[in-house]
């Protein structure tokens, strides 16, 4: 906890960072919280007694109980199983869809900052283009012309996010570009793909990283949002944006349907959000104000 | 009188990897008017003592034992916030390396200047007059015109000589220049220096003039304390020291400063090895892992020796090695 | 024998301020180098000395292919290098390494001293040899244990990480290491430490240098010929002892004098410069000291000094003759623009 705390060992600071995260309440709320939900979605099968897409006419509108700890829906299907089994598929686009704006970006994001200044205008125009476009009306138009879906889902997600990435990599990368290391890697005939792979990125990936897990929730919200409007997943693959849909059609007889597909999302964003602060003040404290 | 007294100064830091003792019982002081040097390399607690005297370590630093007193006998290590800040940049001022960090890009210098005068019953004309007196002392062309300006439209070594301005503008008792002439060019630099003395007998400031360069210690300084690894290993009068030096690390020091070799040399002097890990500090002399004439007794720590009037050396050899060579 | 390297007239420009600047007609570039000559024989040590801006750098960035460079030619072991690409140097740069000035900041803080030292190899393809040995082997040449390999750059101390600069300019068993202020950053107890390890090297594998620094004792204990540096020319060429016995340009007079020895008691023989360094913006006319100058006459405003020629070369109307050491100008303390022998102020201190 010294402001002066000397740099520790590239090789135990994974270590040293996990223990000062727990050291924090924030932190350790929602590493809890993260991991409660990566088993539950990860052990959906064993965890929940039925498959989430089937219906038990006999069963509709239960109560929650012992037989389906949280209810069913208006189909009879066991919303305890299609909150865990909606848990897989949010984490699933989360994880992909971000890695891929990471991998995106951080190219992009290399090029701009180490190529020819026209190239790095241009992208910057692109990025600014995009970012530009409201999601909702990204998201409306792409369902539109393609048709809801996860990919559907995860092209937005991927466009949204990228620009922001490959913008502080921009930033960094030409922070880095004049520094001596980087003049030295050239002086000795290192071209640019070995320069930006071996002496820029490594550099430069930390902050973008904390970013990214604190995007996992903003990625897991829309994911909901969308399936909720009916964009995203289609029916009957669980959703916990569609079983808050379902929820809300029988709000007043049935709360529980919307709890249970709210719950989670609350949860799961508490969860990473608060994880992703604390890394942040771990790790670059400096990132706070670009928020 | 003593502007500044510091007596048996111990400073520690913790650190993940254990406490760090960066100053080690540290005694010294500066008579009013005079200039004392503090010389030592990277690691030695240059800085770290004069957070200690301005009240800034960084928030993992402690003072454990000691007093730094000023003239009137206040103990700065006792003081609160507030008091503190009314001596910083009354009392005593600073001049850093980077005259940037004294200097506030996106305020006029005349601003800048009139500000530090916040204290004085003054009116904004007169203290703009006192202002461009202070900046002719320090020999700024067209004063008048320039109080208008921003630090950026001046050169580095006129950036220099404004924060020197800026420090002395009210008559402190005590100067603390840290490296102020590193940053500048040779020529730059002894011309500083000589404004920097001619500057200190108008006002009769003292100063606490910290460096590594033993060749502007030597033209500048009345006396000088010589710190190695968070020690003062010895202090004296500057003739003292760079003539009789009774430590062997000033010895060797003052070996190494290439500028005393007037012609080519096959090799050039060193001190091999390296500063000690300052968590683990040996039992006895923190020197002696280094030191070409250690003994065994220089496994027990060494007593602050007085060699001669003022001249101090924190070494089991110092008053022999005197007098072997007397 | 053909010289090692020959820099001819060698030019380096900046482009400076906006489209509309140019338009209203300023200088639209500065010379950052303005025509710069000299030769580098096998195993000599040459030195470049300068105060900053003097363009010593980018002199040096220019032969080593990092900065571009607008007129002349540079040859290196026989062959034209001016202007090659990336591609085109990559050979060259086996046989020229570079050290740059910060002695931690030139290494790549995520990389062990192993990958850093291990990397020539793997740039140029070199990766058939058994890295590890030739890891020990360098640490070794350079004088560090081999477990140093393991260590991260932020762990080392500022001469240990020039150690381990010097070690990669060597890997590659260059004819020519270009350093740039080798001893910078380092403490006096340090600096002996690498100049000594330098000329070690120097001896024992038949390096040829080219040291830039603005610390003249440094160029004394290492180099054979210097040249002195100001706004982007040379206006001091000869062997070292030669201009330190006795400096024919003010300006290298200065920079002797201006150096402060560790002796309280020593007798100040000092060369005070009025004003400051002029700006490339508005460089002075005739000679372009003669607004420091303090033997300054009124030819020198005007007219622009011819270099000379031959082993020892001065850019000055009046070169001082030995016994002028002690002239004019020996009052102490920063003269005002305007002081002694007419001066008149300098763009820098006028232009704001």
């Amino acid at each position: 906890m010294s402001s002066v705390a000397e740099p520790a060992r590239p090789r135990h600071a994974g270590l040293a960072a996990l223990g000062r995260v727990l050291a924090e309440p924030m932190g350790l709320f929602g590493l809890a919280l993260v991991v409660l939900v990566i088993v539950s979605a990860v052990f959906a099968d064993q965890l929940a007694a039925y498959n989430p897409t089937r219906m038990m006419p006999r069963d509709r509108f239960a109560d929650p109980g012992w037989t389906h700890l949280m209810g069913t829906d208006h189909l009879g299907r066991d919303l305890f199983a299609r909150v865990l089994h909606g848990g897989r598929i949010a984490l699933w686009v989360a994880l992909v869809a971000t890695s891929i704006s990471l991998a995106l970006g951080a190219v992009l994001g290399l090029i701009a900052g180490y190529g020819p200044r026209w190239l790095d205008n241009l992208l910057i125009l692109i990025f600014d283009a995009v970012k530009s476009f409201p999601t909702v009306m990204l998201a409306l138009t792409l369902v539109t012309l393609f048709g809801p879906s996860l990919t559907a889902v995860m092209v937005v997600v991927v466009l949204v996010a990228t620009p922001s990435y490959a913008r502080v990599i921009r930033t960094q990368t030409m922070a880095l570009k004049t520094s001596e290391f980087i003049l030295a890697a050239r002086a000795m005939g290192a071209g640019m793909g070995r320069i930006l792979r071996v002496h820029v990125l490594p550099n430069v990936i930390g902050p973008v990283l904390i970013l990214a897990s604190m995007d996992i929730p903003v990625v897991i919200a829309i994911e909901a949002g969308m399936s909720f409007l009916g964009l995203g997943v289609r029916p009957p693959t669980p959703s916990w944006g569609a079983i808050l849909n379902d929820g809300f059609t029988n709000i007043r007889e049935t709360p529980w349907i919307a709890v249970a597909g709210g719950l989670p999302v609350i949860l799961t964003t508490l969860g990473f959000t608060f994880l992703g602060e604390t890394l942040r003040d771990v790790f670059d404290p400096r990132l706070r104000r670009e928020g | 009188m003593n502007v500044l007294s510091v007596r048996d100064l111990t400073v520690e830091f913790r650190t993940p990897g254990g406490r760090l003792r960066a100053l080690d019982r540290v005694s010294f002081e500066v008579g009013k008017g005079r200039i004392l040097g503090v010389v030592g390399e990277s690691g030695c607690g240059k800085s770290t003592l004069i957070n200690a005297i301005l009240g800034l370590l960084a928030e993992n630093g402690e003072i454990t034992s000691g007093t730094i007193r000023m003239s009137d006998g206040r103990d700065l290590t006792k003081l609160g916030d507030a008091e503190l800040r009314a001596i910083r940049g009354q009392r005593i001022s600073t001049v850093f390396q980077d005259p940037m960090g004294a200097l506030n890009p996106v305020l006029s210098i005349g601003r800048q200047m009139r500000d530090i005068q916040y204290r004085l019953p003054l009116s904004r004309a007169e203290k703009d007059a006192r202002s461009v007196e202070m900046l002719r002392k320090v020999r700024i062309p067209d004063p008048e015109s320039r109080l208008v300006q921003y630090p950026h439209e001046f050169s580095g070594g006129m950036k220099q000589r404004i924060a020197i301005a800026m420090a002395l503008m009210m008559e402190p008792e005590l100067l603390i220049a840290d490296e102020p002439t590193t940053a500048l060019d040779a020529t730059l630099e002894v011309a500083t220096i000589e404004l920097l003395k001619e500057l200190q007998r108008d006002i009769g400031c003292a100063v606490l003039f910290i460096s590594h360069h033993l060749g502007v210690i030597a033209e500048l300084c009345d006396a000088v304390i010589v710190m190695y690894a968070g020690a003062v290993v010895e202090r004296g009068e500057i003739g003292t020291i760079f003539h009789h030096p009774a430590h062997p690390y000033t010895e060797r020091l003052l070996e190494c400063d290439p500028g005393r070799l007037h012609e080519r040399v096959g090799r050039l002097p060193t001190i091999p090895g390296e500063i000690p890990d300052l968590r683990q500090r040996p039992a006895g002399c923190i020197f002696a892992p280094r030191c070409h004439r250690a003994e065994p007794r220089c496994a027990e720590p060494p007593p602050d020796r007085s060699v001669g009037p003022g001249h101090v050396a924190r070494c089991w050899l110092a008053g022999e090695t005197a007098e072997a060579r007397a | 024998m053909t010289a090692l390297l020959s820099v001819e007239d060698v030019r380096v420009t900046f482009p400076v301020g906006g489209l509309f600047a140019r338009l209203a007609g300023g200088p639209g570039e500065i010379e950052a180098v303005a025509g710069v000559s000299f030769e580098i024989g096998r195993g000599e040590c040459f030195a470049l000395v300068g105060e900053s801006g003097s363009g010593k750098t980018t002199l040096a960035r220019a032969i080593i292919g990092l900065q571009e460079v607008a007129s002349g030619t540079l040859h290196f072991e026989g062959a034209e290098i001016t202007g090659l690409g990336p591609a085109a140097l990559k050979p060259v740069r086996r046989r020229m390494a570079m050290m740059f000035q910060d002695p931690v900041g030139s290494l790549s803080p995520r990389l062990s001293v192993r990958a850093l030292l291990a990397e020539p190899f793997r740039i140029h393809g070199l990766t058939d040899r058994d890295l590890e040995a030739e890891v020990r082997r360098l640490l070794a040449l350079v004088g560090l244990p081999p477990e140093f390999a393991g260590r991260y750059p932020h762990q080392l101390s500022g001469g240990q990480a020039r150690r381990i600069g010097v070690a990669r300019a060597i890997a590659l068993d260059p004819v020519l290491i270009v350093a740039d202020e080798p001893t910078a950053g380092l403490d006096v107890s340090v600096q002996g430490d690498v100049l000594n390890l330098l000329n070690d090297l120097r001896e024992r594998l038949g390096l040829s240098l080219l040291i830039i620094t603005h610390n003249l004792h440094v160029v004394r204990q290492v180099a054979d010929r210097m040249a002195v540096m100001y706004l982007g020319r040379f206006v001091e060429t000869g062997e070292t002892e030669a201009i330190f016995a006795a400096p024919r340009h003010p300006y290298s007079a200065a920079l002797i004098s201006a150096n402060p020895e560790p002796d309280p008691d020593a007798a100040r023989n000092r060369i005070a410069l009025p004003a400051e360094v002029p700006s490339l913006l508005a460089r002075p006319s005739g000679c372009e000291f003669h607004t420091r100058c303090p033997w300054v006459r009124e030819r020198c405003a005007s007219e622009a000094p011819p270099l000379g020629d031959g082993a020892r070369r001065v850019l000055c109307h009046y070169p001082l003759e030995p016994g002028d050491f002690a002239a004019p100008g020996m009052s102490s303390g920063i003269v005002e623009a305007g002081g002694p022998g007419g001066a008149r102020s300098s763009p820098s201190e006028g232009a704001g």
